[in-house]
């Protein structure tokens, strides 16, 4: 009955350990762009690294890429909250 | 007898729980942010006393737990229950190293005098360098705490797996384990370069 509810098959080993292989190399990329000097261009690589990275374990390791548009709606709408959160802080700090 | 499993809702609620860790690190971030609008030169200043080689070797062991424990959830799922079981213990192997380091690393700091309300600190230090440490404690002493967290609730979720409460038709509990345990790693995805790379 409830074979349905589980959902998709579960996914590969080896894909999970490709996704794996592809965080180490983007943590060998945040961590040798971090040494170039490129002033404040340096925080906003770190943060795209990080968001790729976050999106890898999201969508692979949360399998989130397997579940319906119910679950994506909502983890989209928590970023975008947070977005609103951090951007509107800033529209006081930045301007003062 | 048929017993109502609904996967969807418990799943569901374990992700909304999520969101609310995810704005619980998020009031933190928010704070990083203005005071790294603030302070830049003392960020940077400060974050160049952290250990990056440290802080580098916890990410890989983080993430590495964190790709056995969705492993762990593929094993359980194709009724491989042995391996299952060795995932999990092997995630909770690599929180606990991950921990070992931690301490190693924070206890480092303390002998520099660099820990929340230290005298050393306050005096030797700008107020944009102490807002940088304090943060840095804050916000991976919660984080760590976490980790404790996640290692008490895979513990426990092993120990369900071995009385063959969670198993390959029932395996929910693994996955909302596992689910915490990714979130536990995505936070960190962001501590890390904010805190140790921005040197």
């Amino acid at each position: 009955m409830h074979a349905h509810e589980e959902g998709h098959h579960p996914p590969s080993y080896r894909l999970l350990i490709g996704v794996w292989g592809a965080l180490m190399v983007l943590t060998a990329v945040t961590v040798w762009v971090a040494q170039v000097p490129l002033g404040f261009l340096n925080v906003v690589a770190a943060m795209a690294v990080a968001t790729c990275k976050a999106l890898l374990v999201t969508l692979f390791f949360m399998h989130l890429k397997d579940e319906n548009w119910t679950f994506k709606g909502m983890v989209l709408l928590v970023f975008v909250i947070l977005a609103i959160f951090i951007g509107f802080t800033f529209f006081d700090t930045a301007y003062r | 007898m048929t017993i109502h499993r609904d996967y969807t809702g418990s799943k569901m609620g374990m992700w909304i729980f999520l969101f609310t860790e995810i704005l619980l690190f998020g009031g933190l971030f928010v704070i990083y942010a203005a005071y790294h609008h603030r302070y830049p030169e003392e960020f940077h200043h400060a974050s160049k006393a952290l250990d990056t080689a440290m802080g580098t070797v916890n990410t890989v062991v983080l993430i590495t737990s964190s790709l056995f424990v969705a492993m762990a959830v593929a094993a359980l799922r194709r009724a491989e229950d042995a391996r299952a079981r060795l995932l999990v213990v092997l995630t909770i192997a690599f929180a606990g190293v991950f921990l070992v380091i931690k301490y190693f690393e924070w206890t480092a700091k303390f002998h520099h005098g660099i820990y929340p309300g230290s005298a050393e600190l306050a005096a030797t230090h700008a107020p944009g360098e102490i807002v940088f440490y304090s943060l840095y404690f804050a916000m991976t002493g919660l984080h760590a705490v976490h980790v404790i967290v996640g290692m008490g609730l895979l513990g426990f979720i092993l120990a369900r797996m071995r009385a063959g409460a969670v198993n390959s038709t029932d395996f929910v509990f693994l996955e909302n384990g596992g689910l915490y345990w990714h979130l536990v790693d995505l936070i960190w995805i962001y501590l890390f370069p904010l805190f140790y790379l921005i040197a």
